[in-house]
């Protein structure tokens, strides 16, 4: 048995029945990452040391009864994730040396969960990014294979998960950032609704779209970590007060009678296998007593547009306080992709451009949030592919500077109305790279998205493929 | 030719809540040891986030409804962006376009009405420290809750501008919100200065705005200097220059510290880590309710219910301890039979240490002075005309206009009388004697 290959409910078992220990299940994961992280390049930090230190502490708990969601479970944490004493990069050599005095609530929750922390995952520089082509740490490989894309922002975590490196990750998602790599990697991906788990102490790239969360092997590690990251937070005003759920407790309700919505424009301009294998989804939905609707949906490209224009200005002023005065080093340290970014941004936001960009922005942002509001009149949820394209070639963003929002243009929607949504695995492509398919719901509809992506999952077999890294 | 000025202010006010504006950091830096009030958010810490001091905002709600602004239901904060040192953000988190109070006013004692334009909640900056070479920050200061009150250019001379501030001090001490300790920097004013030639509508097309004021005194000579300043220039046909210049004490000038010809874009958004408030009209008629009596009103109740004058009130209403003092001390002088007006005069007049003497304890005092005065009429009138007659030369001068002399004749009345007698009165009584 390879432990380092365990869904979290099956270590959690294992762990309970004591077939195994949390060092062990660190250790196979670890022995993992030296193995094979040369040519992934998941990782930006491995904290071995500490990480069997929690674990140790882990099996200790575990051998007095604690029950504690997490415990002795290893995950990653994409680096733009404070964590005490473990430095914290956001993939920037202008955050290179920078040891955060703090835990972002994320990690602290966690940790209180009993996780072992394995280390800190490589992304795209600030997250800016669709490929991990933008982090100066190097590239990240895609394990189905090396010679394509993890995807990003968080494609270190999609990358950990669906080498093995981990049993979970943790990514965040502003507009893609956790589903859409976790669509090229073949794993699960939940982007909660905004303001559902706390941003506090994550490095800020979008601040009104920034949103945390698991990534997964299976619909049910999702929502055991969902539970423990849900909440309002008090050092985050952002978080909502609405009560959470438990997230695990209701994944195999009966889900016929629940209505799809698919939309049209959503399969403009998506590889034709792609649209394929979301189309062979209706039958397993059906089987499940769902029925399929189509739905008219504004046309993505608008949301790529007010996407592009809020984000860069947003942007432009969280990078400000970058300035190497009091840690980090100094603006010059600044990639290609962030210095563009910051210069939109500031024009978006200069007087006499305000109100033809930002705030046209937020108007139309707007009308994006009722046309879903309108649909989810008509239907329970929506799904579409994640992306357009499976996992694209090593070089694919090279001087293309609108990289991210074209590979991310059908998460884009969802992710600046503030909705949840997740990735599965929903096939393969000829050249055997995995494709995902989205189910995006209504504001705070966590339960609901995770019970049909569950129910969908066990109708499938793409969660049990397992990968031979081949190198 | 004839100019009028037209001075404009903006006072920021920092607040004495116990905790920083956005984080849990006590707002309490004076004189603390550097950095050491300090946490991720107060420093800008990649990920750290702010959340708004409630009662902050509900302070800076009370100093609106005191300036008789009105109040939003809707209000939101927003981004500053500018770089500087001592902002570790790369912005400050402040309000644009939809600030807690609007159009408000200050009515002067001479009845004039000050308009204020806004009134609105932001963040204080650290504070940078030169020491030779170096150039050092301490971020104490970093967060701590600050009141901008901005008025509508409505002055026109530098007394009455004084008078604004005296009030407006006045009033966030009333509202026990603020120590406003100039020296402190608690209080911090920007008048902005023009003159506009006599007859000429509208604004004058310049704006000169003066900084590094720490005292009431140094507004108005600041002021006075920057009219004649300007003045000059304009009489020699010359606009003076759109900038920003700094009160310099040992000269005695304004000197040019910043062009502002061009206006400094600050790209301002509404910040995205905080959700836009909105208010319930209930929440904001508890808030009125809680309105303690303003300097204005007292002062007017002052002189109604105690029947003083104008003088006397504003003088007691100064500072509230005081006014509370007076009040107190009244309440007991019922039972011995002193009214207001004597104690009005006693406080006045004698200025006795409120914060050592308790108001039973001046009782005591009055009534001691009152039992000293206590002497036959007549055996007075012998005492002064004995007095009168020793000292011809002193009557004489009095009667040709030396007035000063009235007190050395007070202090041969005290010093032949047997009893103590009281300076103020032995002076009204040789007055009409020698009229």
């Amino acid at each position: 048995m390879n432990l380092n290959q365990l869904t979290i409910t099956e270590a959690k078992k294992g762990l309970k029945k004591k077939k195994f220990s949390s060092v062990d299940l660190t250790n196979a994961c670890l022995e993992q990452i030296k193995k094979y992280d040369k040519h992934i390049n998941a990782y930006i930090s491995v904290t071995e040391e500490k990480s069997l230190k929690q674990a140790e502490k882990a099996d200790q708990k575990l051998a007095q009864g604690d029950n504690s969601p997490l415990l002795g479970i290893p995950l990653s944490i994409k680096d733009n994730f404070s964590t005490r004493g473990v430095r914290t990069t956001a993939s920037s050599k202008v955050l290179d040396e920078y040891i955060p005095p703090y835990n972002a609530t994320v990690v602290s929750r966690l940790l209180d969960a009993g996780m072992v922390m394995l280390g800190k995952t490589n992304m795209d520089a600030w997250a800016h990014g669709s490929s991990t082509e933008t982090s100066d740490f190097g590239t990240t490989k895609n394990p189905w294979n090396i010679n394509h894309l993890p995807g990003g922002s968080s494609g270190g975590a999609a990358a950990s998960v669906a080498s093995y490196e981990t049993i979970a990750a943790i990514g965040s998602e502003t507009a893609g950032s956790i589903r859409q790599p976790a669509s090229w990697c073949g794993v699960v991906g939940l982007k909660p609704t905004y303001g559902r788990v706390s941003r506090y102490g994550v490095i800020a790239m979008a601040s009104s779209l920034d949103s945390p969360g698991p990534i997964t092997r299976t619909v049910e590690d999702s929502a055991l970590i969902l539970e423990v990251l849900a909440g309002k937070d008090e050092n985050d005003a952002t978080t909502s007060e609405k009560t959470t759920a438990t997230y695990s407790k209701n994944l195999n309700k009966d889900i016929s009678g629940i209505t799809i919505g698919i939309s049209d424009d959503y399969f403009q301009g998506v590889d034709e296998e792609v649209k394929q294998a979301i189309m062979d989804t209706y039958k397993p939905f059906e089987k499940l007593g769902a029925k399929i609707k189509k739905i008219k949906l504004f046309d993505p490209k608008y949301a790529i547009a007010v996407y592009t224009i809020l984000q860069r200005s947003e942007v432009s002023s969280n990078l400000a306080r970058y300035d190497g005065i009091r840690y980090g080093h100094d603006r010059s340290f600044f990639g290609d992709e962030a210095k563009r970014r910051i210069m939109l941004g500031t024009y978006t936001l200069s007087s006499g451009y305000y109100d033809a960009y930002y705030k046209k922005a937020q108007q139309v942002r707007t009308l994006i949030i009722k046309d879903f509001e309108k649909s989810f009149g008509e239907v329970d949820i929506i799904i579409a592919p994640t992306s357009p394209t499976t996992a694209l070639p090593v070089g694919a963003s090279k001087d293309q500077s609108m990289f991210g929002e074209l590979a991310d243009m059908l998460v884009e929607p969802s992710s600046i109305a503030g909705l949840p949504g997740i990735n599965v695995p929903a096939g393969f492509s000829k050249n055997r790279l995995p494709i995902g398919m989205q189910i995006i719901g209504p504001q705070f509809s966590e339960e609901l998205i995770l019970n049909i992506a569950h129910k969908y999952e066990q109708e499938t077999p793409w969660h049990t493929t397992k990968l031979d890294i081949n190198l | 030719m004839n100019f009028t000025p037209v001075i404009g202010l903006e006072v920021h006010v920092e607040l004495k809540t116990n905790s920083k504006m956005f984080c849990r950091c006590t707002a309490d830096y004076f004189g603390k040891e550097p950095n050491s009030h300090t946490c991720p958010v107060c420093l800008g810490l990649p990920g750290a986030l702010p959340v708004p001091n409630k009662l902050a905002i509900e302070w800076c709600i009370m100093i609106g409804i005191a300036l008789d602004c009105k109040i939003p239901l809707f209000s939101k904060f927003d981004r500053k962006n500018y770089f500087y040192p001592d902002l570790p953000k790369g912005y400050q988190i402040s309000q644009y376009d939809q600030p807690f109070c609007v159009d408000g006013s200050i009515t002067l004692s001479n009845g004039k009405k000050i308009g204020i334009t806004r009134v609105h909640m932001e963040e204080d900056t650290g504070k940078l420290m030169h020491s030779g070479d170096d150039s050092l920050i301490d971020f104490n200061r970093s967060g701590v809750p600050l009141v901008e009150i901005v008025t509508e250019p409505d002055f026109d001379n530098a007394k009455d501008v004084k008078e604004y501030l005296q009030k407006l001090q006045q009033i966030v001490r009333y509202l026990d919100v603020s120590n406003a300790d100039m020296e402190k920097g608690n209080m911090r004013l920007e008048p902005n200065i023009s003159l506009k030639k006599d007859g000429e509508m509208g604004l004058p097309n310049y704006k000169v705005e003066v900084k590094n004021i720490n005292s009431f005194r140094f507004v108005e000579k600041a002021i006075d200097f920057e009219i004649t300043r300007q003045k000059e220039l304009l009489e020699e046909r010359e606009t003076p220059k759109q900038e920003t210049r700094g009160w310099h004490e040992a000269k005695q000038k304004t000197v040019s510290q910043r062009s502002k010809e061009e206006a400094q874009d600050y790209r301002y958004f509404p910040e995205p880590d905080i959700p836009p408030l909105r208010f319930e009209e209930s929440y904001i008629s508890t808030l009125r309710s809680k309105m303690p009596e303003l300097p204005d009103e007292k002062m007017n109740r002052f002189q109604k219910e105690f029947n003083l004058s104008l003088y006397d009130s504003e003088l007691l209403i100064r500072d509230k301890e005081s006014a509370d003092y007076f009040e107190k001390t009244v309440e007991d002088g019922k039972k011995f039979d002193i009214n207001p007006k004597q104690i009005a005069n006693f406080i006045i007049n004698k200025k006795p240490n409120l914060s050592e003497v308790l108001p039973a304890e001046l009782i005591q005092q009055i009534t001691a002075s009152r039992q000293t005065s206590h002497i036959d009429e007549s055996e007075l009138d012998e005492i002064i005309k004995s007095v009168f007659e020793n000292n011809q030369k002193a009557v004489e001068d009095f009667k040709n206009g030396k007035e000063s002399v009235i007190m050395f004749l007070v202090g041969q009345v005290m010093r032949t009388s047997p009893v103590k007698l009281d300076a103020q009165m032995v002076k009204e009584k040789l007055k009409n004697a020698l009229l």
